[in-house]
C-alpha cells in the first residue's frame, strides 16, 4: 500500500521534472520567496533600509547598494519590494490553503452525505459564486470592525489588517474547491474499497480521511496552487484601492498607489512591484498548468 | 421547457432576495452612518435634530426593519436617492449602464473573436513555437494585474508619447473619432486581461474535438482541412466556449470595476467602487442588486444556450 502509494507520486514527480517551463517556473517561485523572506538580512549586507524613511535620498538613483534605486520618502525600493512580497506572498499562500481547506470540509460533507445535506451545501455554493467578487470583497475589507465588538486597538493593528484580507479572500474564494471536492467525493464513496471499509465498521470521519480525500488530492493541489495566483491579484487590487494592507505595512499593490501618483516625474517606481506581482502569478499559474498535466495521466507530455 | 424556466426565475428570484438582505447588512457595518455624515456636513447641527433625523431615518430600528422598509419601497419601484449626488438611483445608474456597456461590450466581442481565433490556431499547430507564444500571452494575460496594465498604458501612450487622452470621457462634439481615441487604452486593458482564459479554454475544447472519431471520418471521407476544420471541428469545439461566454455576459453591466476606475470610465463598475468607497449606501446597494440579478438572467440564458447548441442535453437532466 505505503509502496505503491510512493511510486504514484515519484511518477508524477518524473512527469513534472521533464516539464522545463513548470520546472522552471517553480525555480523562480522558490527564489521570489525565499529573496523575500531573506530581506532583513539583505538589508543588513547591503547596509540600506526599506522600512525607515531617509528624506536626504529621496529618489536614489541605481547604484552597487540601492539595487532600484530608492523611493520618494528615501527607503531603498529592491527591499522594500522584498518586504512587500512578504505580505503578498503569504497571503497568496494562506489565504489559498484557508480557501481549499473550507472548500474540501464543505465539499467532501455535500458529496459523502448526499441528499439534503448536498442540495442545501450547493445551493449556499450557488450563492456564493454569484456574489459580484470585488464589490463585496470591497465592502468586507471596509467593514468597520469596531461595530462587530473589536476593541480600537485591535482594529488599528496592522495584524488585524492582515487577517482580515486572509480571511476575507478565503471566505469568497473556496466555491472552485468544494466542486471539485463534491465531484469526487461522490464518485469515490460508490468505489468497492469504500463499500468495504464500512462494512468493516469504519466510521464516516475515517473513510472521508483515509479512503476518499487521498484520492482526490491531486485536483485539489492543482486549485490550490492556481487559487494563489488569483489571490495574489485581488490582495494587490484591495490594496491599491486603498482597503487592503495599510501603512505603515506595506504590500505590492499599497505600493503603486504611492507610485500612481509619481508616474510622470518617476515611472521606474510603478513598474517595479507590478513586475513583481506580474512575475509570481504567472510562475504561479505555470507551476499550477505543470502540476495539472503531470497529475493527469491522460495529459500529453509536452 | 416552461417549468423548467419558471423554476429557474423562481431560484433566482429568492437568490436575489436573500443576496439583498446580505449585502443591505454588510454595507450597514460599514463605517460612519448617514447621520454622522450629515453632523460631519453641517456641524451645527443641535441634539434635538439630531434625535429626530435619527427617528425619521430610521438608523435606531434592528436591521430587519430597515432592511423592510427599504424593500417595500424598492418593490414599488422606489430605489431612493444617492447621498452624495442628490438625485435618484435610477437617474444615475441609466446613463452609467450606457457606458459600460459601449466599453464592455466592444472588449467582449473583440476578446471573444480573438480568443477562439488563437485557441483554434493553438490546437492546430499544438506542441509547435506557435502553441507556446499563444500560451505564453495567454498566461500573461491572466496573471498580468489589469490596474497596473492600465498604469503602464496611460504612462507610455498619454504621458510619453502624448496620442490618447489619459481617461475620462469623450466630449459629445468630439463625435466619433472622440469616442474611439477615448476606448482604445480601456478597451485594450480588457482584452489583454479577458482573452488569455477564454484562448486556453477554446484551445481545449479544440483538441478534444479534434481527437474525436467523426473528426477521423471526415479526414478519412478526403474532406479538405478548411472544410472539416469549419463544419465539424468548430461548430462542436464552440459549444462550450459559448456556454462560457453566456456566463460572463452578466459581467458586461457590472462594468469592469478597476479598468474603469483607472481611465474615469464613467461607467457601472466605477460607479459601484465610488458609491462604496464614498459612503453612498443606498447608491451602491441598488448597482449590486442590479449586477447580481444581470448575472443570475445571465446564467439562466447560458443554460438555454447550451441546450440550444446541443441537442444531447435536455433541460430538465441538468449535469449538476
Amino acid at each position: 500500500m505505503t509502496e505503491a502509494s510512493v511510486s504514484v507520486w515519484q511518477l508524477r514527480w518524473r512527469r513534472l521534472a521533464r516539464d522545463r517551463v513548470a520546472l522552471g517556473a517553480l525555480s523562480v517561485l522558490v527564489l521570489l520567496y525565499g529573496l523575500c523572506f531573506s530581506a532583513a538580512w539583505i538589508e543588513v549586507w547591503l547596509d540600506v533600509t526599506g522600512v525607515d524613511t531617509d528624506l536626504m535620498s529621496r529618489f536614489d538613483p541605481i547604484d552597487a547598494r540601492h539595487w532600484l534605486g530608492s523611493d520618494e520618502a528615501g527607503r531603498d525600493e529592491f527591499t522594500r519590494i522584498l518586504r512587500g512580497g512578504q505580505i503578498s506572498l503569504s497571503i497568496g499562500l494562506f489565504a489559498a490553503i484557508g480557501s481549499s481547506f473550507v472548500g474540501t470540509v464543505i465539499g467532501a460533507t455535500a458529496g459523502y452525505f448526499r441528499g439534503r445535506v448536498d442540495m442545501v451545501l450547493m445551493r449556499f455554493t450557488d450563492f456564493m459564486l454569484a456574489m459580484p467578487a470585488l464589490p463585496v470583497l470591497i465592502i468586507l475589507a471596509a467593514i468597520d470592525l469596531t461595530k462587530l465588538g473589536f476593541s480600537q486597538d485591535f482594529v488599528r493593528s496592522g495584524a488585524a489588517g492582515y487577517w482580515r484580507i486572509v480571511l476575507i479572500v478565503t471566505l469568497l474564494g473556496w466555491t472552485t474547491v468544494a466542486r471539485l471536492v463534491r465531484a469526487a467525493t461522490l464518485s469515490l464513496v460508490e468505489r468497492e474499497f469504500v463499500l468495504a471499509a464500512r462494512a468493516q465498521g469504519a466510521s464516516s470521519l475515517r473513510i472521508l480521511w483515509v479512503h476518499v480525500l487521498p484520492n482526490a488530492v491531486t485536483p485539489i493541489i492543482v486549485a490550490t496552487t492556481l487559487r494563489m495566483g488569483s489571490v495574489i491579484l485581488t490582495e494587490s487590487a484591495l490594496s491599491f484601492l486603498g482597503v487592503g494592507i495599510q501603512p505603515p505595512s506595506t504590500s505590492w499593490g499599497s505600493m503603486l498607489t504611492n507610485a500612481q501618483e509619481l508616474m510622470a516625474s518617476n515611472p521606474l517606481l510603478a513598474v517595479y512591484p507590478g513586475a513583481a506581482i506580474l512575475m509570481a502569478v504567472i510562475a504561479i499559474n505555470f507551476v499550477g498548468d505543470g502540476l495539472q498535466s503531470a497529475f493527469d495521466p491522460r495529459a500529453d507530455p509536452h | 421547457m416552461g417549468r423548467f424556466l419558471l423554476g429557474r426565475i423562481t431560484g433566482a428570484g429568492i437568490v436575489l432576495l436573500l443576496k439583498s438582505f446580505v449585502i443591505f447588512a454588510l454595507i450597514g457595518l460599514m463605517p460612519g452612518d448617514p447621520l454622522d455624515l450629515m453632523m460631519n456636513a453641517n456641524p451645527e447641527t443641535t441634539p434635538e435634530q439630531m434625535a429626530h433625523l435619527r427617528a425619521m431615518y430610521g438608523v435606531d430600528l434592528p436591521i430587519t426593519q430597515r432592511y423592510w422598509t427599504w424593500l417595500v419601497a424598492a418593490l414599488q419601484g422606489d430605489f431612493g436617492y444617492s447621498r452624495i449626488q442628490h438625485r435618484p438611483v435610477l437617474d444615475i445608474i441609466i446613463p452609467a449602464l450606457g457606458n459600460t456597456l459601449i466599453l464592455t461590450g466592444a472588449a467582449f466581442v473583440l476578446s471573444t473573436t480573438l480568443a477562439v481565433t488563437l485557441g483554434t490556431i493553438a490546437a492546430l499547430k499544438r506542441g509547435t513555437w506557435i502553441d507556446r507564444i499563444i500560451n505564453l500571452f495567454a498566461f500573461a494575460g491572466i496573471s498580468v494585474p489589469s490596474f497596473w496594465l492600465g498604469l503602464l498604458m496611460i504612462y507610455l501612450f498619454a504621458v510619453r508619447l502624448g496620442w490618447l487622452p489619459a481617461g475620462g470621457m469623450p466630449r459629445p462634439e468630439q463625435g466619433f473619432g472622440g469616442m474611439l481615441a477615448h476606448l482604445v487604452m480601456p478597451v485594450m486593458t480588457l482584452v489583454i486581461v479577458e482573452t488569455g482564459g477564454l484562448a486556453r479554454y477554446a484551445r481545449a475544447a479544440m483538441i478534444e474535438v479534434l481527437s474525436q472519431d467523426y473528426i477521423r471520418t471526415a479526414r478519412a471521407k478526403g474532406l479538405t482541412d478548411r472544410r472539416m476544420l469549419v463544419r465539424h471541428a468548430l461548430r462542436n469545439a464552440l459549444i462550450p466556449v459559448l456556454t462560457l461566454v453566456a456566463l460572463q455576459l452578466g459581467g458586461l453591466f457590472s462594468g469592469a470595476a478597476l479598468t474603469e476606475a483607472m481611465f474615469a470610465w464613467r461607467g457601472m463598475g466605477r460607479l459601484i467602487l465610488e458609491a462604496i468607497l464614498g459612503n453612498d449606501y443606498n447608491l451602491a446597494l441598488v448597482c449590486l442588486m442590479f449586477v447580481t440579478a444581470t448575472i443570475l438572467i445571465a446564467n439562466i440564458c447560458a443554460d438555454i444556450a447550451y441546450t440550444w447548441l446541443d441537442p444531447r442535453i435536455s433541460l430538465g437532466k441538468r449535469r449538476r
